[in-house]
């Protein structure tokens, strides 16, 4: 199991010898090729060797003790599919999962509609205080998860003086339980993940607006196209690769959701509110079983692949 | 005319609306910036009060004195300084150099080695992350920054940003000058390279940063020990660890937020620019 890590650095250790000059010629004498390649392998071994150690056989490893019975202090003990079997009948996995999904569309799919709108509203000509908005809208992002989650976990207490319920109880409704509910915690932590991102979209669709080309739109106010048929047929399609990049994105990062439920939710790790990360950390650092754990990584990893792929899937289909 | 007049109430109506729009984002994007303030300036009870402060009050020394109390605020944001600011030092040496040889070397398997190195991308971290805890164990490092510092230094989008951008920027001709003239690969480097690429560094340079400065799930792993927490775990501890005092907790965030929100509105347009550029071009 050990071997595997090695390659890329006997590759790169490797790299010294090959271009060795032989006896009879010393050493300056290398051909101008083999100064370019020895450079070449020079420049990239640190990297190869950092993420050999601290990369690769890592991940190799998760793969061998996602089959151990193992507390990270005695011994391993081989088990076969026993982690596997125990993560996909536990339920909380599955709540995880569910709970991972569910906080994912809601946080993220109104952020990247609302974050077209706005990049189109800031993309708009003539309008004043456009820096102003672009800073204000961008500035969250700026700010730590961390941070993030305290003040909006602070904002959606659930007592009675909790600033969302206060807000709720002046329009007239009935104050919600965010902290413990069902939907409360969901939608308390989705929350925090749509302000914190919206605006970075924003940014990022507005960067893809200034580089349609002004002419399209010229071109099609000579031919009488209206506003909706010029974003239907030049802003939509123009935008597609940004739209896509950041479905794609948006999409691995809503599946490795962590900091935000852990600090709402405390050391509690209540299930309203767990992710599949979060119940990675759960079996990993407090029961302490690192073989359950890797399996639930490798689970991840899969559903990771199989999320990837059918983005891909969709990209090329849309694009013909 | 009476058409024209029509024409131009349409415009400035869609206009308002726009404006309308703006303005709710920039305010409902700011408002929590404000409220921590307000609450980082409030004694406990005004904030448990109904309705709560909206203002803000005198209470942010004295709250601020309470966080010091609890937590080592001061050396937490220092080790997060150090953590980032080395790290990141660490990465643009590291990724120059690594893109440099991508972009302007021939030598075999380099293709083969570019093409892992993007695969590489698509894992997500936490994979490694259990067996990567007990090298950090073995390593003895449990509680050392340099336990986030090392692994942090694995970037392979740096590599792959570098080498796009010196690709496209340092001109082969140059080189292929510098080297008639009998210039080291380093100095090639060193001397026409990096000059060249300070923008891609700049870029890589703020992403980096920010990344490692906002990291919280390695840190938390790693860092087990108060006087090694990042101000992330840091904070995260205060309100885990002690009676929820509201004014208390948000004066620390407020505090913690503070430098970021400086230096972004300093240097906005750069980290706007960065962002996006990383972002789209990857």
């Amino acid at each position: 199991m050990a071997q595997p890590q090695l390659q890329p650095q006997t590759e790169a250790k490797s790299v010294p010898a090959k271009p060795s000059p032989g006896k009879k010629r010393p050493f300056f004498h290398l051909s101008e090729k083999k100064k370019d390649a020895l450079s070449g392998y020079l420049y990239i071994s640190p990297f190869y060797l950092l993420f050999a150690v601290f990369g690769l056989f890592p991940m190799l490893f998760s793969f061998y003790l996602g089959f151990q019975k193992w507390n990270g202090l005695g011994e391993m003990e081989f088990v076969g599919l026993q982690n596997f079997r125990f993560v996909l009948s536990d339920p909380i996995f599955w709540k995880s999962l569910f709970n991972t999904a569910a906080i994912g569309i809601i946080g993220t799919l109104p952020q990247l509609i609302i974050g077209i709108i706005l990049a189109y509203a800031l993309n708009s000509a003539l309008l004043k205080f456009k820096s102003f908005f672009r800073v204000s809208i961008f500035m969250p992002y700026v700010t730590s998860t961390v941070a993030v989650a305290i003040v909006f976990g602070v904002m959606f207490n659930s007592q009675d003086f909790g600033l969302v319920n206060v807000v709720l109880n002046w329009l007239g409704f009935d104050s919600v339980s965010w902290s413990t509910s069902e939907w409360g915690v969901k939608i308390a932590i989705s929350t925090m993940v749509f302000w914190r991102w919206v605006g970075y979209n924003t940014i990022i669709y507005l960067a893809g607006l200034q580089g349609i080309p002004n002419d399209l739109y010229e071109a099609a106010k000579i031919d009488g196209a209206s506003i909706r048929q010029q974003i239907q047929y030049i802003t939509i399609p123009m935008l597609k690769p940004i739209i896509i990049l950041t479905v794609f994105l948006s999409t691995i990062g809503a599946m490795q959701l962590f900091t935000e439920p852990l600090v709402f939710l405390g050391r509690s790790f209540r299930e309203e509110g767990i992710t599949v990360v979060l119940y990675l950390y759960r079996e990993a650092f407090s029961n302490m079983a690192f073989g359950t754990a890797s399996a639930t990584a490798i689970i991840l990893f899969f559903i990771i692949i199989v999320l990837s792929s059918i983005n891909v899937f969709f990209t090329n289909r849309i694009g013909r | 005319m009476s058409k024209t007049i029509g024409k131009t109430r349409k415009v400035s109506i869609s206009k308002l609306f726009v404006y309308l729009l703006l303005l709710i984002a920039a305010i409902l994007s700011v408002f929590p910036f404000y409220w921590m303030f307000v609450m980082a300036a409030n004694h406990n009870s005004a904030i448990n009060a109904v309705p709560p402060a909206f203002i803000p009050g005198k209470q942010l020394v004295e709250n601020f004195q309470n966080v010091l109390s609890n937590i080592d605020f001061f050396g937490a944001m220092w080790n997060s300084l150090v953590v980032a600011s080395v790290t990141t030092a660490g990465v643009l040496i590291l990724c120059s150099l690594a893109g440099f040889a991508f972009a302007k070397f021939q030598f075999k398997g380099k293709n083969l080695l570019f093409i892992f190195l993007l695969v590489t991308m698509m894992v997500p971290p936490q994979l490694g992350l259990i067996p990567q805890y007990y090298i950090i164990t073995k390593l003895d490092w449990v509680n050392d920054l340099k336990a986030i510092i090392v692994p942090g230094m694995i970037d392979a989008f740096g590599i792959f940003w570098m080498r796009q951008y010196i690709s496209s920027n340092v001109p082969d001709e140059l080189i292929d000058a510098a080297k008639i003239d009998g210039c080291s690969n380093f100095r090639i480097y060193w001397n026409i390279a990096v000059p060249v690429i300070i923008p891609a560094f700049a870029t890589l340079a703020i992403i980096k940063f920010m990344y490692m400065w906002n990291d919280f799930l390695w840190p938390l792993v790693v860092l087990r020990e108060e006087s090694s927490y990042t101000i992330q775990i840091a904070l995260r501890n205060l309100i885990d660890n002690y009676v929820r005092d509201n004014g208390m907790i948000l004066s620390g965030t407020f505090w913690a937020t503070v430098p970021l929100i400086i230096i972004f509105l300093l240097f906005n347009r750069m980290f706007i620019q960065s962002l996006t550029q990383g972002a789209v071009k990857s």
